[in-house]
Order: C-alpha cells, then sequence, then structure tokens
C-alpha cells in the first residue's frame, strides 16, 4: 500500500528513492516545509550556499564530475530568478540538473504576493521541462518524472515549482518504480545503415578525423572508452570541442589538441583539410565552424547525436546517425571490424605527415619572462606539479578558461568542468565546490580570472562551512582580460571599462573568510607557492599577478574560416598577423 | 534555382529528396502537432518559434482526445527547406510532444478554416453582399436592417478572396479560427 505522507516529506522521500545524497540550497518563506524535512532526516546532505545561482552552478559541478544529476533547492521569487542564469548554462551544456523552487500558496498565484514570481514562465525557455505542481497527489510523480527527463536524452536542467500549501498538504505517495513511465523515451540506437555508409566512407578515408564534444562525456564512461579503441584502432586523429576535453586522453597518440575559436592550428587545419569528417557528440557550434559557409569545404560529414534538432541545424551533413553515442560507436566498432577493420593506410600516413608540419608551427609558442609571471607559464607549471593528481579542474570565463583548455591535459573524461555554451563568468567556483563535495579527497582547482572571480565569491563562505579545501587559482590581469583582448585586435585598442579597478587584496580577503591566502608575481617563487598551495589542507584564494597585456592565441576572429587564423607572434610560421593556407 | 516546378507533397511517394536541401526559397507548410494536453504546453510551442525566430502564419489548438489527455495544433508556417525541418526536429524533441506531421510533405491533405465576415451596407450593396455569399456557399448568422454576419468555411484562399470581394461592398471586421487540417486518405 502507498504510504500517506505531507507534500515536503514527499519531496525528501522522492529525492532519496533518486539517489540523491546532496542537495544545494537556500531557504526562505516558500520552502521552509521542505526545509522542516531536511532537518528531519540524516540521509540527504544540505549545502547551504550564498547566494542561489551558486546552488545551481554547484548542482552543475556535482553533475558533471559524477555523471549523476545535480539537486538545487531555491524558494519562491529571488530564490527563482536568480537561478535562471544557472539553469540556462545547465540547457545550454546540457548538464541533467534538477531544480525544485517553492512558491506561493496555489490560491495566492496571479495576485502579486509576497515573493511571487512566474517560475514556470519565466524558465520555460531556459528548462528542458518544467512543471508548476498544484496537486499534492501529483507530486511524487513529477519529481521521479523530472529525474527521468532531465537524465534520458539529451541531458538538461528540470525544474518544478511546488506551491507552499502544495507542502502542507497529505497524499498517497507514488514510488519512482509505480510512477507513470513518461513516454519521453528518445531513441538510442543509430540506424544500422547509415553506419554502415559510414563504415564504408571510413574505409576509403584518406584525409578523415574525429571531431568528438560534450555528447561523449554524457554517454557516459563507456564512451569514452569506445572512442579510444576507435582512434586507437583505426588511427584515425581525434580533435574535441572544450566541451569534450578528457573523452580522448591527451596524452594519446591520435590526439591532436582541442579545435574552435582558440583551438590549436593543427586541429584547425585539419577540420578545414579533411575529407572525411565524423562528428562524435558535438554540435557545430559557431565558436568552431567560424564562417559557416567556408567550414571544412572538401569533407563528407557525419554527425552522431542523440538530439535531432543538433543534425543539419548548421551545417548540412552526409551521413545522420541519430542514437546514443556509445550505443553508436559500439555498432560501428562492430561493424567495421567485422568487414576486416580497413583504413587507407598509405593516405593516413600522408595525411599524419602533414598534421605534423602544422603541429611544428608550435601554435601556442609564447615569450618566456623572468620577472613577470606570463599565465600560459602559470598553466604549464599548475600542469606539471598536479600531473598525475586525481584533479578536478574548473574555470570560469575568459582568456585564463582558453589558456587552461590549451595548457592542461585531460586523460579522464568529467574532469574538466567549464562553461562552454552559455560562457558563464561566476561559474567556475561554486562549480569547483559542487565538485570538491562529490569527491571529498581529490584536488579541485579552479582556474580563474579575477574578474570572473568575483562574480560569485561569496561562495568562499561554502566552501569554509562545509570544509570544501577548494584552491582558487587566479590569474590576475587586473583586466576583463578577454574584453580587452578584442579591444586591442577590433575596436582600435579603446579599452572600454575592460580594467579591473578597485580589486581587493585577495590575500586579506581569504584571511577575512578565514581560509589560507597566497600571493605570487615572481616566476622564481612560483613553483614552491603553487606546491604550497596543493597542500595546505583546506581552502586557498590563490591571486596570481600575471602579464597584464598577453594575448589568447591561435585566435580565429569571428566570421572567419578556420584557415585565417591569427596566430601569436612566437609561433613560427607567423606572418604579418594572419596565416593563410 | 532549379527550373523544375515540383509540388511540394510529392517527395513522399519519392525515393530520393527532390527538393535542394540548400534552397533558399521560403515554402509555406502546415503542420499538426499532437502534444499532451496540460498546462503551458501551448505557451512553450509559441516560445519556441518565438524564441528562435521562426514564423507562425496561423496556429489553431483544441483538445482532440479528453481521455488519451491529448491535443492537436495546427501551425501554417513559413521558412526554407532547412529551417521548416530545424522547426519540426526542435517541436519533436520537445517533452510534451507525442508527434508532429508535416501536412504539406506528408501528400494531400484537406485544410478549412472558418470565417465570421461583418458587412454593414444599404440598397444595391447590400444585395450584391448576399449574392456573393451565396456564391460562396457562406451562411447568414446574423443580420440587421443594415448589416450581416456570414459564416464560412474553407481554405485560407477562399476567405481571403471572400473578404476582398466585401471590402467594397462594406466589410467592418472579420474574425478568422485559423488553419485546421487532416491529411486525406488514411
Amino acid at each position: 500500500m502507498s504510504k500517506q505522507m505531507t507534500g515536503a516529506k514527499m519531496v525528501v522521500q522522492a529525492l532519496k528513492d533518486q539517489g540523491v545524497e546532496v542537495v544545494f540550497g537556500y531557504p526562505g518563506g516558500a520552502v521552509l516545509p521542505i526545509y522542516d524535512e531536511l532537518f528531519l532526516q540524516n540521509d540527504i546532505r544540505h549545502i547551504l550556499v550564498r547566494h542561489e545561482q551558486g546552488a545551481v552552478h554547484m548542482a552543475e559541478g556535482y553533475a558533471r564530475s559524477t555523471g549523476k544529476p545535480g539537486v538545487a533547492l531555491v524558494t519562491s521569487g529571488p530564490g527563482a530568478t536568480n537561478a535562471v542564469t544557472g539553469l540556462t548554462d545547465a540547457l545550454m551544456d546540457s548538464i541533467p540538473i534538477v531544480v525544485l523552487t517553492g512558491q506561493v500558496p496555489t490560491f495566492m498565484i496571479g495576485t502579486d504576493g509576497f515573493q511571487e514570481a512566474d517560475t514556470v514562465g519565466i524558465t520555460r525557455p531556459c528548462t528542458k521541462m518544467n512543471w508548476l505542481v498544484k496537486d499534492t497527489a501529483k507530486l511524487s510523480e513529477t519529481i521521479h518524472q523530472a529525474f527521468h527527463v532531465a537524465t534520458h536524452g539529451r541531458p538538461g536542467p528540470v525544474l518544478i515549482d511546488i506551491p507552499k500549501d502544495v507542502q502542507f498538504a497529505t497524499a498517497d505517495y507514488t514510488p519512482a518504480e509505480k510512477a507513470k513511465i513518461s513516454h519521453y523515451q528518445p531513441r538510442t540506437e543509430g540506424d544500422p545503415n547509415q553506419i554502415a555508409r559510414l563504415v564504408e566512407m571510413m574505409e576509403t578515408a584518406e584525409r578523415p578525423i574525429l571531431y568528438t564534444g560534450g555528447g561523449v562525456i554524457n554517454s557516459g564512461p563507456r564512451a569514452s572508452q569506445l572512442l579510444r579503441e576507435l582512434a586507437n584502432e583505426t588511427g584515425f586523429p581525434v580533435t574535441s570541442t572544450l566541451m569534450g576535453l578528457g573523452a580522448y586522453p591527451a596524452s594519446g597518440k591520435s590526439w591532436i589538441g582541442m579545435l574552435g575559436m582558440h583551438g590549436l592550428y593543427e586541429a584547425n587545419l585539419a577540420m578545414h583539410g579533411c575529407d572525411l569528417m565524423i562528428n562524435i557528440g558535438a554540435r557545430f557550434d559557431d565558436r568552431i565552424t567560424g564562417r559557416v559557409k567556408d567550414f571544412s569545404p572538401r569533407s563528407k560529414k557525419a554527425h552522431i547525436d542523440i538530439d535531432p534538432s543538433s543534425i543539419n541545424k548548421v551545417i548540412h551533413v552526409d551521413v545522420p546517425i541519430l542514437g546514443d553515442v556509445a550505443k553508436v560507436l559500439e555498432e560501428l566498432l562492430r561493424q567495421w571490424r567485422a568487414r576486416g577493420s580497413r583504413t587507407d593506410k598509405a593516405g593516413l600516413a600522408k595525411w599524419w605527415k602533414q598534421i605534423d608540419e602544422w603541429r611544428a608551427v608550435k601554435c601556442l609558442a609564447y615569450k618566456p619572462s623572468t620577472s613577470t609571471i606570463k599565465p600560459q607559464y602559470a598553466l604549464e607549471r599548475l600542469e606539471a606539479l598536479t600531473k598525475g593528481m586525481d584533479r578536478y579542474i574548473t574555470t570560469e570565463v575568459g582568456q585564463h578558461q582558453m589558456w587552461a583548455a590549451q595548457f592542461l591535459g585531460f586523460e579522464e573524461p568529467n574532469r574538466w568542468m567549464t562553461s562552454g555554451g552559455l560562457g558563464t563568468m561566476g561559474y567556475g567556483l561554486p562549480a569547483s565546490i559542487g565538485v570538491q563535495i562529490a569527491h571529498p579527497e581529490a584536488l579541485v582547482i579552479n582556474v580563474a580570472g579575477e574578474a570572473s572571480w568575483l562574480m560569485n565569491m561569496q561562495e568562499m563562505g561554502t566552501a569554509m562551512q562545509f570544509r570544501a579545501p577548494v584552491k582558487q587559482f587566479i590569474l590576475n590581469n587586473e583586466r576583463l582580460g578577454m574584453v580587452r583582448q578584442w579591444q586591442e585586435l577590433l575596436h582600435g585598442e579603446r579599452y572600454s571599462s575592460s580594467w579591473s579597478e578597485s580589486l581587493p587584496d585577495f590575500v586579506k580577503l581569504a584571511e577575512a573568510f578565514g581560509c589560507k591566502g597566497i600571493k605570487c608575481d615572481d616566476p622564481k617563487d612560483l613553483d614552491d607557492a603553487v606546491m604550497e598551495m596543493i597542500r595546505h589542507d583546506g581552502p586557498v584564494i590563490f591571486d596570481c599577478l600575471v602579464e597584464k597585456h598577453e594575448n589568447c592565441f591561435p585566435m580565429i576572429p569571428s566570421g572567419k574560416p578556420h584557415n585565417e587564423m591569427l596566430l601569436s607572434a612566437d609561433a613560427e610560421a607567423f606572418r604579418s598577423g594572419a596565416v593563410l593556407v | 534555382m532549379s527550373a523544375l516546378n515540383i509540388k511540394k507533397g510529392s517527395t513522399s511517394h519519392s525515393a530520393y529528396d527532390l527538393r535542394s536541401a540548400n534552397s533558399e526559397v521560403e515554402e509555406s507548410h502546415t503542420l499538426a502537432v499532437i502534444v499532451e494536453n496540460e498546462p503551458g504546453v501551448l505557451a512553450r510551442v509559441i516560445g519556441l518559434f518565438s524564441g528562435r525566430g521562426y514564423n507562425i502564419d496561423s496556429l489553431t489548438v483544441a483538445e482532440v482526445d479528453h481521455t488519451g489527455h491529448r491535443s492537436r495544433i495546427t501551425i501554417v508556417t513559413r521558412g526554407t527547406p532547412a529551417v521548416i525541418d530545424q522547426i519540426e526536429a526542435q517541436l519533436s524533441r520537445m517533452v510534451p510532444v507525442h508527434a508532429v506531421h508535416d501536412l504539406t510533405m506528408d501528400g494531400p491533405s484537406v485544410q478549412r478554416e472558418l470565417a465570421l465576415v461583418k458587412v454593414r451596407g444599404k440598397g444595391e450593396h447590400r444585395i450584391e453582399a448576399l449574392r456573393l455569399a451565396e456564391i460562396f456557399r457562406a451562411n447568414v448568422v446574423d443580420s440587421t436592417l443594415e448589416s450581416f454576419v456570414f459564416e464560412m468555411t474553407g481554405t485560407p484562399e477562399k476567405i481571403d478572396a471572400f473578404a476582398d470581394l466585401m471590402r467594397p461592398l462594406g466589410l467592418v471586421e472579420i474574425a478568422r479560427t485559423g488553419v485546421a487540417a487532416l491529411k486525406r486518405g488514411f
């Protein structure tokens, strides 16, 4: 027999049934009954954030580093509106999170009550699905459905808006196994005929490339494993979007680096010059394609994606394969192996020779300095000093994010959390806390810029309260670096509002929060300082004062094709700014 | 552009896609979207169109299966073939959407719209309006000594034609339901 309970108790029971261990949230009038139930139990841990945006980014960090859905709980009105940025961020990057919001009682909805907002109306375009539950009898079933929707098909954020009277009222609890199975059952198996077409193309391709994205990571560890088998057995080069880093190891022999606006020269030219592009769980984002008209003009393109609207949205493809990455790769490998694991070995050897020539340009080269810390140098040292450690990296958004993607190597999926689609400054600090809560023993570092970091710095309080020893590695150039770079290159060096005036003393700020602050401005001291940060058993704010006017290269200016890339003056092939191939 | 005039609706019977995927020519398509009848579902569908910059020429919605909780939304939209494909993909991935049918591509379909047309006039104009209404098989559903309200059903083109004829005869206002459509045969 089903059990009678209040709506508030149902919420907690349904979360337990869904295997939820931690909820990131902030209480308020419209969710007090749920907070009361959280108080009366010990199975679910509640992490009290300092701002609701932080709660959602923490849930994202938790989800991305574990593969499990993250959960946030916030109150009505401002609680819900503060969650909007995090929801949009999760929607753009396909992160499964479940956000519960309180709402004014049902009889007050529409009266402009205190802390009332049209939460489902506001969040409809920034969630995969949302629900306003007006009947306690439907509450538990809706929560189970919400978890199903968040984690099936292309993952994404869902929101359940729960009026306060629905939390107080009593009804029968519906356990997860008895909940109505949602009709939402996206197709996961790829069409074997389309896969067969791709196998034939793979056998004859002279210049193939595997272009992988966040879909490989979202598909689960099996997908990354199969991608490695595919790359290693075919010998095809692998590039990845910002979202897909770690799916194929940076130390792997087929790895040619990240592609895109600040991607590697060899990766972008390989995309431009390939004759077969196999897109695995990426979405032809505009930071990847550059000018669409000139995107990889001579290639046949295959696209593996679970979302039908991703296929042919931006780039027309020759072989569309709708399905889950792991399932499609499984079938692709099965068919290719069954036909004798054939590739054009001579063609591939020539292709790799070409790629090696592009590599020789050394597109990440920068001018070293003995007096100031170059941001690239700081990341090279961070990489060297943390290699082999149980390490997770989050970032904020801007130059430091691109340098982190270029200079840090990822060997496993779910180790790299960054705001890709939405580009949310203020993401990294709360995300790092979410990751640390999920992996208490791991080394979690947020590579930050000082401007982004300030946007959600209040969450240091959360890190202190819950003993999350996150390391905030701030590359401080006292500038909005990426904005400044664009102003230098594209707006006549008019630096409109792009410097960080009146910055806090980060060491004193750390002390004010009760954590450790480290400041470093000399390259000679950097290694020791980084080791001090890593060894410290607790949160650290690391103020790394770096060169103020460094630009992030390579760079494909907006609206330019891949072969019109800007390289730094230090890269070998630099010729008056632009390199045309 | 291809000089061939390929009739819309003929491609579903062909082994090949006869229309270029890269065509820049805008087409009008009638979509039938079967959705879960739940609060907010219409806002969700309309929000998709406004949020992604798609056109809606007409839209009708009503519950069609009370026990199954299904509503049918009929949307007439315009776009290049690539945009129409994208609209269908975007609709079909929405959680409360059960099915999307492109009635323009699925072969012949029946399309009907209902209109109420108020015409005001005296003497010859009034007689002429009534005569034209008969030709268009419009019914008089309200009458005063100086006005009529005509009710007519037909394709949007037929209603357009009737409205054009009524304009010089004293058209006051017109209410239209938007298109409801079904595929012919089964």
